[in-house]
């Protein structure tokens, strides 16, 4: 089996509170893999340990099984990108420059046309190309994780990785931003590693999931092993009922499993 | 000035969007694009050649009549002999008299506009200048031991500037060397920078409260800044700074727009946060340590120039650093003419007018911007 990126032994956080605890996983090429789990399971924290923005104790991050976890920032940059949450901007920057900032790994000093040419054309993969001039800060929520993912993909790496891109966005903007993620992830044949909320948003789109509880991977599959009855009633401590439609899981919380006291 | 984008691109329907793409011509967002990019470089050029004006124009301002070709036929002379002259008294008023300290205002107001940019942007703070870090609140502290306790590390000529000097610099490398070991976030060095502030302003106030009539006038007068102080031998040294600094400022330019996206974006995008942020911080200190030396406390055009040119140019700082540099220079060079001919033979001095003269202005660019982000 072909691997683009195996996570080994990443280790984050003190030994008495490990917030990632020995993870080990490897994923495919041209895969879109979304991270689920509880809050305060790690999966942000491990989308920041791949991309080193939180320095992790221990293991190694191995793309095209070169190992990525001791080359500079500027290297990595150009084998991974990243996508936040939400980005705040102190000064007002234009949607164009915004994402012209994701060519920073290939450009020189000034700057050419070609890399303008390649915001053009992500913007214009995008649909967003109306929007190039505008105030990035003035722009809404959908369309500001639109430009975010914009700057990840003319940053030109073969692994995206995303943290949350559908918190803040109404249902309708939620499809689109996975629409748009799930295309590049089959035209651009990069892989997409992103940590989710919303458990039918993940199986609906991922060709894997990922599921965490408490530091540790609890299980990792395609959606129909990994959205299970009891998977979610022991890691999320919810009853729900999974049923299947249009070929994947869809699940449908009944009501919270609440441990009895010990008095 | 509001905003060029409600000027020059107003949304044009998909329709004709995509009939552009089909006839292989640039689309209307792209059109925008290359206008402001046009823009970007014709203001740039424009307010230099504003600086060049305005430097004639100011030069005949005087006790001793000059006319506008005069003091540039005056200043060319030094260069071109063959080509351009004068007469020697115009020539020396020129040369050695008015010329200088307009150089002064220029070289002064350059480079705290180029260091205020610089450091808004990796402090991702609106608010911070190069008094931010506690730069001339050290100065001044040197100035106040130099003249209180006549105590000076470097002697000689260097008596006074020698001190401010390097307690300015110590001062500002104090605070991001904290910073550094507690983390070299915005915020660490923000908090540092204001704290320090307070100590040393208190240590020179303490100091000032035992300082003799004579010693306090000569805190004081350094205090409210001057461009008297300037001459073609500081010049020189100014120079030599500029020289190593700027462009060493600007070989960062691409790194600060990242920076402004916030630490977390600027790692991911292959911009080492903490690293650039500390050479910034180093780098900006020294040219304004050397400024504040010599010039005194220049409050406001440090503050003020980038958001001026923020609010025509955007946020490139590869325009954005070259533009704050220069309007830096138009504010300083300006306040300095206001001060020196309003009440002649009376000087203001340049500190004060900076502020009187710019304060009002900046408020009626920020109540005409509609760009409400500058200051949440």
């Amino acid at each position: 089996m072909m691997i683009k990126l195996q996570a080994k032994d990443i280790v984050f956080g003190y030994s008495s509170n490990p917030i990632l605890d020995n993870i080990n996983f490897q994923i495919a090429p041209s895969k879109l893999v979304t991270i689920v789990g509880p809050n305060g399971s790690g999966k942000s924290t491990l989308i920041k340990c791949i991309d080193r923005i939180a320095a992790p104790q221990g293991g190694s991050i191995l793309i095209d099984r070169k190992d990525v976890t001791h080359m500079s920032r500027m290297d990595m940059a150009r084998y991974l990108s990243y996508v936040p949450q939400s980005s705040v901007r102190i000064f007002p920057t234009n949607v164009f420059d915004t994402i012209l900032m994701g060519r920073r790994p290939h450009i020189g000093w000034l700057g050419s046309d070609k890399d303008e040419k390649k915001v053009w054309d992500v913007l214009r993969l995008l649909d967003i190309e109306k929007l190039a001039m505008s105030n990035f800060s003035e722009l809404s929520g959908g369309q500001q994780q639109k430009v975010l993912i914009a700057r990840a993909l003319v940053q030109e790496a073969e692994v995206m990785l995303l943290d949350e891109p559908t918190s803040n966005l109404d249902i309708w903007h939620q499809l689109d931003v996975m629409n748009i993620i799930r295309d590049v992830v089959k035209k651009k044949e990069i892989t997409a590693i992103m940590a989710l909320h919303d458990l039918n948003l993940a199986s609906y789109y991922s060709d894997r999931i990922i599921m965490m509880k408490k530091g540790k991977i609890v299980a990792a599959g395609d959606p129909y092993s990994v959205i299970t009855e009891e998977n979610i009633a022991s890691v999320y401590r919810v009853e729900a009922a999974v049923r299947s439609l249009s070929d994947r899981p869809v699940i449908m919380p009944l009501r919270q499993i609440r441990e009895a006291k010990a008095y | 000035m509001t905003s060029f984008r409600t000027i020059f691109f107003r949304g044009k329907s998909d329709a004709s969007l995509s009939r552009a793409r089909r006839a292989g011509k640039k689309s209307n967002p792209q059109m925008a694009h290359e206008r402001f990019k046009f823009i970007r470089i014709f203001f740039v050029l424009g307010i230099v050649g504003l600086l060049v004006l305005l430097t004639g124009i100011i030069i005949t301002l005087g006790p001793l009549n000059i006319s506008v070709t005069d003091s540039y036929s005056a200043l060319l002379a030094r260069f071109m002999p063959d080509h351009f002259s004068v007469d020697a008294l115009t020539s020396r008023v020129v040369w050695n008299i008015r010329f200088p300290r307009i150089l002064g205002g220029v070289m002064a107001g350059f480079g705290l506009g180029i260091c205020g940019c610089v450091m808004q942007a990796v402090l991702k703070n609106p608010l911070a200048s190069p008094f931010t870090l506690g730069i001339t609140a050290g100065a001044q502290f040197g100035i106040s031991i130099a003249a209180v306790i006549g105590f000076s590390i470097l002697g000689g000529p260097y008596f006074i500037i020698g001190n401010a000097f390097i307690c300015a610099l110590f001062c500002s490398l104090f605070i991001i060397g904290l910073a550094a070991i507690k983390g070299a976030t915005s915020e660490n060095l923000v908090l540092a920078g204001i704290a320090v502030n307070y100590f040393f302003t208190a240590i020179s106030s303490l100091l000032k409260y035992f300082a003799s009539d004579e010693q306090l006038r000569l805190m004081t007068n350094w205090g409210m800044g001057d461009l008297a102080a300037f001459s073609w031998t500081n010049s020189q040294l100014l120079l030599i700074i500029f020289i190593i600094c700027i462009p060493l400022l600007m070989t960062k330019c691409w790194d600060l727009n990242i920076m402004t996206a916030g630490d977390e974006t600027a790692k991911s995008i292959g911009v080492n946060a903490e690293m650039t942020r500390i050479f910034i911080m180093v780098v900006s200190s020294l040219l304004v340590a050397t400024i504040v030396c010599f010039m005194g406390t220049i409050a406001f055009v440090g503050l003020v120039a980038p958001h001026m040119a923020r609010m025509v140019i955007g946020g490139d700082h590869r325009f954005l650093i070259p533009a704050s540099g220069v309007l830096g220079a138009l504010v300083l060079m300006s306040a300095d003419a206001v001060g020196m001919n309003l009440i002649a033979p009376t000087i203001i001095p340049t500190g004060i007018m900076t502020s009187i003269v710019g304060v009002p202005f900046f408020m009626y660019l920020m109540m005409k911007g509609k760009r409400k982000e500058f200051w949440t």
